[in-house]
């Protein structure tokens, strides 16, 4: 990325690490004026000793890296040091909540603080100056960038781990009565949700011996060709097993949407609200919910044709 | 080779025939041919077909479920396929084989209510038939 590749470009001057080292506590007091004075210090968010803590430690890594190791590169324990220093100081502001830039900029503000010193060491020599200034911002440079890969990695693990605890969490077979269970959909649907849930909903088929599964799509945002055909798939495999399945929650939007795509629902029963599948379910596994006074008036009169109709249209669906 | 015969009871009216091992294509020929015997000879009425011990089902197993189905409703035999296990299931929604015009149930219990169901079922629409035709 750059001209240079000879090595011995790339390495510190051992005056300068010489400068450093002697003056490392004026260095700090210097760099940690900027800070203070500077308009994006946010002293709500730390404290002047954690900074100067932080700082300390940084300054003194940092000399330690760049005195024996090739600045281009930025590899040997040198480095792993400072980076694991770094990595500490960036999780550390992240909770503070500072943003990724301004722990960067932090990092970046160092050279500022350095430039005194070094045009002090390199009063008679301004090309030396010069190139010493450069590398030591080239390093400086990669440190700030390693921030925002680590802030980066961070963030992709913890979005990984979320995924992870929403699958887990997104799909509850819930036992209504017996022999119905449902399966509330929440969320949009991908292949391996999809597959988790077919698989879950069939294991407590099995194991519930429910004899209609109904499956409630209320919280489920769109439906495309790809989520309609997830359906369709779970759907037989439930007949398979040998209960029924419903599919509730449709709403005006999706049953629009279904046609528009040209997607065949026709032989599943779909209903619009959950408590209409409920109120199927039941019907199919021939049982009814009665308000109490009606159950006391005329008990087993009506029972027999309920029944009898609830059985008809039972052996219809099939 | 298949060394164990898969067992065709009677139980009333019903052929119970419960697979016990993973069998092979010649075993499942071999089945169906001794099912539509026995629907013959025994005069039963429906069939109840027990998977609920296998752990796969290929294609060919697939189709002649479906096909023994078929076979046996023209003889007037209702056929249900009964505990098909989640992996089972989803294997053949995988393949496409939907076992269409299958029937399916959870366990030999709920299989033998839906054949009684149906066996009720066709009756009575058979004497409702019957009466449409007796006046003449």
């Amino acid at each position: 990325m750059t001209s240079d590749n000879n090595p011995s470009q790339a390495v510190i001057n051992p005056l300068t690490i010489k400068a450093l080292t002697e003056r490392e506590d004026a260095i700090l007091e210097a760099w940690m004026n900027n800070r203070v004075n500077s308009s994006d210090f946010r002293e709500t968010l730390i404290s002047g000793e954690e900074l100067r803590a932080d700082s300390q430690s940084f300054l003194r890594a940092f000399i330690m890296a760049i005195a024996n190791s090739n600045v281009e590169e930025m590899r040997g324990k040198e480095f792993n040091a400072i980076r694991r220093l770094l990595l500490e100081i960036s999780e550390a502001r992240a909770a503070q909540a500072f943003s990724p830039s301004e722990t960067a900029f932090y990092v970046f503000s160092l050279k500022e603080s350095l430039l005194p010193f070094l045009r002090d060491e390199y009063r008679d020599d301004p090309e030396t100056l010069l190139e010493e200034l450069n590398k030591l911002s080239k390093a400086l440079d990669k440190l700030g960038s390693f921030i925002f890969v680590t802030t980066i990695k961070n963030r992709e693990r913890v979005i990984r781990q979320q995924q992870q605890d929403m699958l887990e969490l997104s799909t509850p077979v819930v036992q209504i009565w017996d022999r119905i269970i449902c399966l509330p959909l929440i969320g949009a649907l991908d292949s391996r949700r999809t597959q988790l849930m077919m698989e879950r909903l069939l294991e407590r088929i099995v194991k519930t011996r429910a004899e209609v599964a109904i499956l409630d799509i209320t919280g489920v945002p769109t439906v495309d060709t790809q989520v309609a055909n997830y359906l369709i798939k779970t759907v037989t495999a439930v007949r398979l097993l040998g209960s029924t399945c419903i599919i509730t929650g449709v709403g005006p939007s999706i049953a629009q949407t279904i046609v528009h795509l040209g997607i065949d629902l026709s032989g599943i029963i779909t209903r619009n609200q959950l408590s209409d599948g409920i109120r199927q379910a039941f019907e199919m596994t021939r049982q009814r919910v009665v308000p109490i006074n009606a159950a006391d008036g005329e008990p087993s009169a009506e029972k027999g044709d309920t029944d009898e109709r609830a059985q008809s249209s039972y052996s219809e669906s099939w | 080779m298949s060394a164990l015969k898969v067992p065709i009871l009677k139980v009333g009216e019903v052929l119970l025939v419960s697979i016990q091992a993973d069998i092979d294509d010649r075993a499942v020929l071999e089945l169906q041919q001794r099912v539509l015997e026995q629907i013959e000879q025994t005069n039963a009425r429906s069939v109840l077909i027990d998977i609920s011990l296998l752990e796969m089902v290929d294609s060919f197993t697939g189709r002649m479920l479906s096909d023994i189905a078929s076979m046996a409703s023209i003889m007037d035999a209702a056929t249900v396929v009964v505990g098909i296990q989640p992996a089972v299931a989803i294997t053949l929604v995988e393949l496409g084989l939907e076992l269409k015009g299958v029937s399916t149930a959870l366990d030999v219990d709920d299989g033998l209510r839906i054949l009684r169901e149906r066996l009720k079922d066709k009756r009575r629409k058979r004497a409702v038939g019957a009466d449409e035709h007796a006046p003449a």
